[in-house]
């Protein structure tokens, strides 16, 4: 065999799958730009601010007067007098979360839904009880949280993270693949002397290249501009997002394993991403949904990603306690990468 | 591995393939020898495409046996695989990479084969190397896609309709690449729906139909084959007066067809056929608008075998 300056056949489909990525402005703005727009725009929407005092509404009357003045004394509410009616009518609409009534004994009404308006009551009775005569029996001492890693944003980046690796390891295998089979160009490399693992091995090998640019991206923003920690070590959080980019990879693989249209690979994606959108904590805790629906919601891949990100982020966690996350990681990758090479369509 | 001629390159008895209730290919024999140019022709549907998938290893038949560079398709086929060039009737190669970057890489498949640039040459793209496959025309892709196939020097070159949805003049540049293959006695087995580039370019010629082989030969024999080797067209305004049977008895007449105004005569002999026709037309107070005669061609061939046009769609 002669084969002098030719590059193995992996080299020269990963190099290729390198160049059509990086040749696509669109591909790498989604990749690398939107990811950290969004950790910067959400991040300054929910910046660390002083609490709002709460709005709350007296109905206009003889007691009207002495409680205006005793509710203004906490600086944590915000009352305001208006008629019965108007009371009423900024209640529904939102303008206040708690009307207190003229009688000689107030009755509040509240929505007990609503924590701002339990938290109003609260606040509204202790400050008519200390008008009306109430000792307090102690005052506690306030010692209030504010420092990096229990703010919104810290929660955020974690979880951004892990929706770009299920969203870049889903899209990027899957697009590729379907627009290869859709263009022949599958077929034609089956017609080659080309072994098959090592076309899909390309698919997984530049998806790990681009891995260390696009997470590198956005942590290293937060991290510089967004004062996010990363309190457990940079080598774990490494291995957690290789093994989470992998994990998505094989779920692409799967996805895209049938599908001869970008049409037909879009749909299959979109039901198996907007449940993990939804679900698995990048935007606000899993804690929101209900008790029967977290054995699901705790299953789902990117939940199991985004926690083991979190723990190692934000708790400084090492290995041992990621393990249940990291085993439900290897399961989702081992079984899709199998059920996908049983079923993969090569024309 | 050298090139051995006078043996069979390519062998298949009795090929069949079924896709659901209809059968693709329907008991077909084909021999191809080294260094011949072999064609498929045949119109769309014929079955062309799916025979020469199953001989490239791409689709396993129901049943038929053949042999391909003396091999059989096993496995992952890769040996043999090595020693093909495969051209399919469209391959959507990555719109982002140049020309040189997808040949480089199909070059990569290959344990031997000439250098990127030269096979470049041979396509005549050596100036459309540095170009993004997306900015190349039709027919400069079609190339480049046949630059894939001789990417690893190959025995055996398959070319699936290699010159459809190509303008005349590509198509004449696709001609003449083919061609300077054969200078070389590479063995190329094509198929077409085109009979000028089957008489063009093929030593033999197989026509296909419904999924068998219903002539072959070489394309100056198959057109030899036909009793009528001339063919006489014709359109007259009016047809009130003309019927067939009437056309049928003048001489040297063998067939006759006509579709609307348009008539085809196919005769033996243009000389004797073509006064006798305009006196009968003269006769019945007719003038032909239109009067144009033709030394048959396989597009003839197919026609009196079928009873259809190849581009019948």
């Amino acid at each position: 065999m002669s084969n002098p300056g030719v590059r193995p056949p992996l080299v020269e489909l990963t190099l290729a799958r390198v160049r059509e990525l990086v040749r696509e402005p669109e591909a790498l703005f989604w990749v690398f730009v939107f990811p950290i727009l969004l950790a910067g725009v959400l991040g300054l929407a929910f910046r660390s601010r002083p609490p709002e005092p709460l709005p709350v509404a007296i109905v206009a009357g003889t007691e009207a007067k002495s409680r205006l003045s005793a509710l203004s004394e906490d600086p944590e509410l915000d009352p305001r007098l208006l008629s019965e009616k108007e009371a009423q009518q900024a209640l529904r609409r939102g303008g206040v979360v708690l009307v207190v009534s003229d009688d000689p004994v107030p009755e509040y009404t509240f929505d007990p839904v609503q924590p701002e308006s339990r938290a109003a009551r609260l606040a509204v009775d202790a400050a008519l009880q200390r008008a009306a005569g109430r000792n307090d029996v102690f005052e506690a001492a306030r010692s209030e949280v504010t420092e990096p890693g229990a703010r919104y944003v810290d929660f955020l980046v974690p979880g951004l993270l892990g929706m770009n690796l299920m969203g870049t390891g889903m899209w990027g295998i899957g697009f590729s693949l379907v627009v290869a089979r859709n263009g022949n160009l599958l077929k034609r490399f089956v017609a080659a002397p080309v072994r098959r693992s090592h076309l899909l091995a390309a698919q997984l090998l530049s998806r790990l290249i681009f891995l260390v640019p696009e997470a590198g991206a956005l942590l290293l923003f937060a991290w510089l501009f967004l004062d996010v920690p990363v309190r457990g070590s940079w080598l774990l959080l490494a291995l957690v997002s290789l093994l989470g980019a992998l994990t998505f990879s094989g779920l692409g693989l799967l996805t895209a394993a049938r599908p001869r249209t970008i049409e037909g690979v879009s749909g299959i994606m979109n039901f198996v991403m907007v449940p993990m959108w939804i679900g698995s904590g990048i935007f606000f805790s899993t804690d929101r949904f209900p008790a029967a629906a977290q054995p699901f919601i705790q299953a789902l891949p990117l939940t199991a990603l985004n926690d083991a990100l979190r723990a190692v982020m934000l708790e400084g966690a090492g290995p041992a306690p990621l393990l249940p996350e990291l085993a439900i990681l290897v399961l989702w990758g081992v079984v899709t990468f199998a059920l996908a090479l049983k079923v993969f369509r090569w024309q | 591995m050298s090139t051995q001629p006078g043996t069979l390159a390519l062998s298949c008895r009795g090929l069949v393939k079924r896709y659901g209730d209809v059968v693709a290919v329907d008991g077909l024999d084909l021999e191809v020898s080294r260094g011949e140019c072999f064609g498929m022709l045949g119109p769309n549907g014929a079955g062309k495409t799916t025979t020469i998938e199953i001989l490239e290893g791409l689709s396993i038949p129901d049943a038929g046996e053949m042999e391909v560079l003396g091999e059989r398709w096993r496995g992952d086929g890769l040996s043999l695989r090595a020693r093909l060039g495969v051209q399919l009737q469209e391959t959507k190669f990555p719109e982002k990479l140049t020309v040189r970057e997808v040949l480089t890489l199909f070059r990569s498949f290959y344990p031997d084969g000439p250098a990127v640039e030269e096979t470049l040459g041979l396509v005549a793209l050596q100036e459309k190397a540095n170009a993004r496959v997306g900015t190349l025309s039709g027919g400069q892709k079609q190339r480049l896609s046949l630059a894939c196939a001789l990417a690893g020097d190959p025995e055996l070159l398959f070319l699936d309709e290699p010159t459809t949805g190509l303008d005349p003049q590509a198509r004449r540049q696709a001609w003449e690449i083919v061609e300077g293959l054969k200078a070389r006695a590479r063995t190329i087995m094509l198929t077409t729906h085109y009979m000028e580039e089957a008489a063009r370019l093929c030593d033999r010629v197989a026509v296909v139909d419904h999924g068998h082989v219903i002539a072959l030969g070489t394309p100056r024999g198959l057109v030899a084959s036909l009793v009528a080797e001339h063919v006489v067209e014709f359109a007259v305004e009016t047809e009130d007066d003309l019927d067939e049977g009437a056309l049928r008895g003048l001489p040297t007449v063998e067939g006759v067809s006509r579709d609307g105004a348009a008539w085809r005569l196919t005769v033996r002999q243009v000389h004797r056929a073509v006064p006798a026709l305009l006196t009968a037309l003269t006769a019945r107070g007719l003038e032909p608008s239109h009067l144009t005669t033709h030394h048959a061609t396989l597009e003839d061939v197919f026609l009196s075998l079928t009873g259809r046009s190849l581009r019948d769609e």
